[in-house]
């Protein structure tokens, strides 16, 4: 790594003796020995293991739930179904009022996605609380399901999630979140070319060392300390008693150590029901993920397609620029509306045109809902962006890097959003891009500034 | 058939935050009776090194050396309140939360030497080496050890501050869209070289370029492991990973590494980092949060390269090569 101290010399003084400092990792030691204490790491006298009972199916009612098999297994201790969740319908965002509750913690009368969970076995070993939870009987009464946003947002589908009623978040805004800035069609009438394309991308993993999970244990005192690698203490807890209908001062959270989050972590998932199984049994209760639910049942990043609708200039000016987003929620909210919205505030890019138009969906389908993610509602939009930008600048014959000189935004510059821009330096990473790759630009470009306006 | 090389260019920027939720955090900061000081968080380290960053931002605020920092985190009965560990937010946030409490703390700190030494606390500084001295006569010092003794067993004080970092939460308007969705915003620009084999659609990434402005690089050395790790993930995300390869369709899913694909150690193109520093007006010594940012130009880089070698555009993710040789053929001459 290099640091270009050259840029920006005017803004900073270096008189730190912390910061700035290479300082090696307190915690790294741990790490690579080993000696660092996970979640994980902490077994109590008399644990218990969770294993979750899920759907097979993508979308079906459930007709009747069996459980007199699993409950004679040996080692089974407590077998837990629906009614058994003292608030079963939540949803995570409630917290900063963003409903509605969608989604159950123990399926009720219906799943929506593969792998939902439906009933939580506990046992005296993960073993036992495997083989009871196969010998649990669920009837089911397989529905049609829907997996293709379009077809999901085309009048007539099947409707994945009863507690909105049609396939979509609906915003204040109404069915998308929505920026308006300018004129675009006027800026589309007046352009020399128009390009409109499309970009998909599909559900992408976290991928962390350490699989989601949660160890609890029932206190002398009445209280319920629960050992978690969430990587929201608060929201966690805050939610569990919630759902758990139990003062949150009945709750003590402790982590803070975590082996990668990359925003898998931040939905309230093992939490609360490892919490109701300590209530329920007086008996401490572990929840952990297997590899296989933290690929296929823990939420991924949300699949989404964008529509990117440009008018630009010859001389390489983009005067307009509509943009549709579509995020993949799968069957509940979880943090998606957040995303899709967070989307709407980060198109068009870091770059200043005059026009703008720019819808963001929020489309619910039968498929594991996804949630937060490592640029949560901004990585694939950039993809699209970046990969529409080096279209346009082929479509009129210019350089990539230079069309982006002559698009890029600069300290005072309105955004569609309409927030002046403050601190920007594209142009300075593309400068030292420049140098660094060998690609050569015109020397107007190098004498540019994110300071000023012109050249 | 042929091997053909490509490059391709990105340029981003990346919003620090959660404005559009409201976004909190706290941190209390206090002495021990030896001078030491404790952070106190329920902030979450998720590997990326939150708590090491804690301590140097609280050591450099009170003027100590780092390792007279202990943090704290996270426990709900003893650390206030943090939204969470995501969002680029968690140095932005809790640095400027840690920033407010040790000013505080350094306040009380100064009070009780300026007693000890018979001058005002305005006349005295920290030596960043443990000691409090007199401003042009350094000669009359005392040693934050010994002002810790006399608070906690002579003066009756308590060494201690607390911080709390509040952006409050921006409502879009309904029609406009006008919003405040971020305080301040990292940039990048990545230039990727790749090579393309048009026989088997394989890609191999050769250099992968990239140019990251974060604010502050509070430690350079951690600086250049997230980076570094970001650059690799965004190869990861342009050529190998999904959950559902033939999405919208449910079927194929991996559900370990074995079947779930991601680039090995061989698979890493050589990476080179380059750190511009234009601080955040808002940010802890000017840091902005470059955590998410820093994955993210390395795809349409890829994107671009991968036409720039072979002449196809491949806009659905992940840029597999039965997606490379679908539109090779597709786009060839019958």
């Amino acid at each position: 790594m290099e640091l270009r101290k050259n840029y920006f010399a005017d803004q900073r003084k270096d008189d730190l003796h912390e910061i700035g400092q290479p300082r090696p990792r307190s915690d790294s030691p741990g790490h690579v020995t080993g000696k660092t204490a996970y979640f994980a790491d902490r077994n109590f006298p008399g644990m218990l293991h969770l294993k979750m009972v899920r759907s097979p199916h993508h979308h079906a009612r459930i007709r009747s739930i069996n459980t007199s098999e699993a409950e004679k297994h040996p080692g089974v201790v407590k077998i837990l179904t629906a009614k058994d969740v003292p608030h079963n319908v939540y949803t995570i965002l409630i917290l900063i009022q963003i409903g509605p509750e969608d989604e159950t913690v123990l399926a009720d009368g219906k799943v929506r996605w593969k792998g939902e969970a439906v009933v939580a076995v506990l046992a005296e070993t993960e073993r036992a609380a495997q083989e009871a939870a196969a010998k649990v009987k669920v009837d089911y009464e397989v529905l049609p399901a829907v997996f293709d946003m379009e077809e999901a947002l085309k009048p007539g589908a099947p409707v994945v999630n009863e507690y909105h009623g049609q396939n979509y978040y609906l915003y204040d805004s109404g069915e998308c979140r929505k920026v308006r800035f300018g004129d675009v069609e006027a800026g589309f009438a007046g352009a020399d070319h128009i390009l409109e394309q499309t970009y998909q991308s599909s559900p992408i993993e976290h991928a962390p060392t350490e699989t989601t999970g949660c160890v609890v244990v029932p206190e002398g005192n009445d209280r319920f300390t629960c050992y978690t690698n969430t990587q929201a203490m608060f929201f966690t807890l805050d939610n569990a008693s919630i759902i758990l209908q139990m003062p949150g001062s009945k709750l003590h959270f402790v982590g803070g150590t975590v082996g990668g989050g990359f925003g898998g972590k931040v939905d309230v998932i093992v939490e609360p029901i490892a919490i109701l199984g300590a209530k329920l049994t007086g008996r401490p209760v572990s929840f952990i993920y297997s590899r296989e639910e933290e690929m296929q049942i823990s939420s991924p990043r949300a699949a989404e397609k964008v529509v990117i609708k440009d008018g630009v200039m010859k001389d390489g000016r983009i005067v307009a620029r509509k943009v549709t987003g579509y995020t993949d929620a799968g069957a509940y909210s979880r943090h998606s509306p957040y995303g899709a919205q967070k989307g709407a505030g980060h198109y068009p890019g870091p770059y200043t045109i005059p026009n703008v138009w720019i819808d963001t969906y929020c489309v619910y389908t039968n498929r594991t809902p996804s949630s937060a993610m490592r640029g949560f509602g901004v990585t694939i939009g950039d993809f699209a962006l970046e990969v529409q930008m080096d279209k346009l600048a082929r479509l009129i014959g210019m350089d990539p890097l230079e069309f982006r000189f002559i698009n890029a935004y600069r300290d005072g510059d309105m955004k569609a959003h309409r927030q002046p821009t403050e601190g920007a330096a594209l142009i300075e990473c593309m400068q030292e891009a420049s140098r660094a790759a060998n690609w050569p630009v015109a020397e107007k470009y190098l004498a540019m500034s994110s300071y000023t306006k012109g050249a | 058939m042929a091997i053909r090389r490509g490059r391709g260019v990105a340029a981003i920027n990346y919003p620090t935050g959660m404005n559009l939720g409201g976004d909190p955090t706290q941190a209390l900061v206090h002495s021990t009776p030896t001078g030491n000081f404790m952070v106190t968080l329920s902030s979450v380290d998720l590997g990326q090194g939150m708590k090491q960053i804690m301590a140097q931002i609280c050591a450099e605020t009170i003027g100590v050396p780092t390792d007279r920092v202990v943090v704290d985190t996270a426990d709900t009965d003893t650390g206030p309140h943090c939204m969470g560990t995501f969002a680029s937010r968690g140095t932005h946030r809790a640095g400027n939360a840690v920033i407010q409490a040790a000013r505080e703390a350094r306040q009380v700190m100064l009070e009780v030497a300026a007693e000890e030494l018979e001058v005002n606390a305005s006349d005295l500084e920290t030596d960043g080496q443990g000691n409090i001295l007199v401003k042009g006569a350094p000669q009359k010092s005392i040693s934050i050890f010994d002002v810790a003794l006399s608070a906690h067993f002579k003066r009756g004080r308590s060494i201690s501050g607390r911080g709390m970092f509040l952006i409050p939460r921006s409502y879009p308007e309904k029609e406009t869209g006008a919003m405040k969705p971020s305080t301040c915003y990292a940039h990048a620009c990545t230039v990727a070289e790749v090579e393309v084999d048009d026989e088997t659609g394989e890609v191999t990434v050769l250099t992968v370029r990239n140019v990251f402005e974060i604010g502050r690089a509070l430690n350079p050395k951690m600086v250049e492991q997230q980076l570094v790790g970001g650059s690799w993930m965004g190869i990861s995300h342009a050529l190998y990973e999904t959950t559902e390869p033939y999405y919208p369709n449910r079927d194929h899913g991996g559900t370990d590494f074995n079947q779930y694909l991601m680039p090995g150690p061989g698979d890493l193109a050589q990476t080179e980092i380059i750190v511009l520093e234009r601080p955040s007006a808002d940010g802890p010594y000017g840091a902005k949060g470059p955590g998410e940012m820093c994955a993210n130009p390395q795809i349409p880089a890829m994107a671009n390269a991968v036409f720039d070698a072979v002449g196809v555009r491949i806009d659905t993710l992940p840029i597999t090569p039965e997606r490379i040789l679908r539109a090779l053929k597709a786009q060839a001459p019958n």
